[in-house]
């Protein structure tokens, strides 16, 4: 397949829709899975790795999974390429930044991924818009089910399915959400937060932070154990904190329309109107203002323009997308083509999904 | 022991910058701790007191975890989140003699040495969670809080003549042939390495799945 195809379309968890997608981003469930008969991938050889991708990818073509898989060739591409499917959320930064034969199998929506000879010989991802935890759990179990039939996957009756790093074994699953909380930053509550979800057993991560710092207010919240509970427990866990969150950040906004709305808006306002001219600007200041301007968007205080285009913006504005976008333009810097992009779209004369901002 | 973060708990590792004091030793050996190391632990405080090199390896361990996911770089809260419980194998309280003959220990199918993994926190192969169980047993408590597995199985059914017990080590097997094949070629032993050849013909036919089951329904 080619990428370039990708560049002007957008994923499926980013359309901005499904339940309580003014507060969660997008669902997300991962499994990990090793086929029994070669070596974890820190400990293959080159020839380990070429076999195990060639049989994994040779197996799930044959396997219908529900839906039509490209594969794409991860250890061949540039690495504009592999940052660009970072960004997408496709691959990890592991699997682009590894050695050796590994790939990536994608359906159209860019919901179903399947890394092969990341830190496992084959991750599962199932990405759905909005909160659907439910609905991406059932959908992996087939994607599981269905690649089980081909492969016989390392497993123990005690120890569950083997995983290159204990912290992964068991169910090797992995349950998020993201979630946008910029009400509960600015009123500064974020930390408390954070450590009640410690208390219970789920970690929280940041959206394209650069080591600790989150950007934009967007948070991952996912369970930390994956041994001693079934799947639907896990993911249970997970899906029952987020309508607690959910709670908080929606009382923080009412509190902040409520008891400083002149403030508020004045930020937001801000927000945009800097979104709309600035002749440089950086991806982290550009992930910060959309926040804001999303958060304006769902309050009410900036009509006009639409929640699955502020998506779309958090990922076409960064650098692989951008750069993927401006094709081989290399005379301008990240920053100057990044404003030049968001002026563009904001006059509604560049937006791929047609803005209807003004 | 070092039972170090329970699940759940935050476990911050924090150099107090303290300078070790005329008695304290490294709690693995008898060099001086020169490391001291404050876990928060759902509100309790543990110390952790090291020489430099049992330190970089206990510090290694705790930032060993997840690996990579897909929209998942960076943790707001840091190390110690998931691979604190890394820390268990290391063994406070056992003297540094267990721990070098551990460290040397290694898997029969993949080689890895329990030194190797230590420092990488990452296993070389699905054997070596039969090969260092008794190791790993503490360690993956610290982790999970549960030693068993409770979730999904694979519905494939072991060959005939397979401890189901065993799970898919029986394949596993393939590994440590691989390996000795290899070996034997090296030493110009044909012999030996037809044999292994043989073998691993002889497991692969027994595990591979019917001819028709992924073709079924495609």
């Amino acid at each position: 397949m080619r990428l370039d195809t990708l560049t002007n379309s957008i994923g499926e968890w980013l359309r901005g829709t499904g339940p309580d997608s003014d507060i969660v981003m997008s669902s997300r469930v991962r499994l990990a899975r090793n086929l029994a008969q070669f070596p974890f991938v820190s400990r293959a050889t080159e020839q380990d790795r070429a076999d195990t991708e060639r049989v994994l990818r040779e197996r799930i073509a044959a396997v219908p999974v529900g839906r039509e898989l490209d594969y794409i060739d991860v250890g061949h591409l540039e690495e504009i390429d592999r940052r660009f499917l970072v960004e997408r959320q496709l691959i990890s930064r592991e699997h682009a930044d590894a050695q050796g034969a590994r790939g990536v199998a994608i359906d159209r929506l860019e919901q179903v991924s399947l890394m092969i000879n990341e830190e496992d010989h084959l991750r599962i991802q199932c990405l759905h818009s909005g909160l659907d935890l439910h609905g991406a759990w059932e959908q992996i179990k087939v994607v599981d089910d269905q690649i089980e039939r081909a492969v016989s996957y390392a497993f123990h009756p005690r120890w569950g399915y083997l995983t290159a790093c204990p912290t992964n074994v068991g169910t090797g699953i992995r349950v998020s959400v993201m979630l946008h909380l910029p009400a509960l930053v600015i009123t500064r509550q974020i930390d408390k937060v954070f450590r009640s979800l410690h208390k219970i057993s789920l970690a929280v991560r940041g959206l394209y932070g650069e080591g600790s710092q989150a950007m934009g207010d967007f948070y991952q919240i996912s369970n930390q154990t994956t041994l001693g509970r079934t799947e639907d427990e896990l993911v249970q866990q997970v899906a029952d904190v987020v309508p607690v969150l959910i709670d908080y950040e929606r009382r923080a906004r009412d509190f902040l329309v409520r008891e400083t709305q002149q403030n508020v808006h004045d930020q937001v306002s801000r927000a945009y109107g800097i979104l709309r001219t600035a002749q440089t600007i950086s991806n982290e200041e550009t992930m910060q203002l959309l926040s804001r301007v999303r958060m304006g968007v769902l309050l009410g205080l900036i009509g006009d323009v639409k929640l699955s285009d502020i998506n779309s913006l958090l990922i076409r504005t960064q650098p692989a997308h951008l750069q993927k976008l401006r094709g081989g333009d290399e005379d301008s810097s990240d920053d100057i083509e990044r404003a030049r992009y968001l002026r563009r779209h904001f006059e509604g004369g560049d937006s791929p999904s047609r803005a209807t901002a003004n | 022991m070092i039972q170090s973060s329970s699940p759940g708990t935050v476990c911050a590792g924090e150099r107090t910058g303290r300078t070790c004091g005329d008695a304290m030793k490294c709690q693995q050996c008898d060099n001086p701790a020169v490391f001291h190391i404050t876990e928060l632990e759902a509100g309790n405080v543990r110390e952790v007191h090291l020489c430099e090199e049992h330190a970089r390896v206990y510090l290694n361990q705790s930032e060993g975890g997840d690996g990579g996911d897909p929209g998942e770089p960076g943790a707001v809260e840091g190390k110690g989140q998931k691979g604190g419980g890394l820390s268990g194998p290391l063994g406070v309280g056992q003297t540094a003699e267990d721990l070098a003959v551990l460290d040397k220990r290694c898997c029969d199918m993949c080689g890895i040495t329990f030194f190797e993994f230590r420092n990488q926190g990452r296993l070389g192969c699905p054997h070596d969670y039969l090969q260092f169980e008794k190791e790993l047993d503490p360690l993956i408590a610290n982790i999970h809080g549960a030693t068993e597995h409770t979730g999904r199985r694979p519905s494939r059914p072991v060959p005939e003549g397979v401890d189901a017990g065993s799970g898919t080590d029986g394949l596993t097997a393939i590994i440590g042939l691989r390996r000795g094949m290899k070996e034997a070629i090296s030493r110009e032993d044909y012999e030996s390495a037809k044999e292994s050849r043989d073998a691993i013909r002889g497991i692969e036919d027994a595990w591979t799945p019917p001819a028709k089951a992924g073709e079924e329904n495609a």
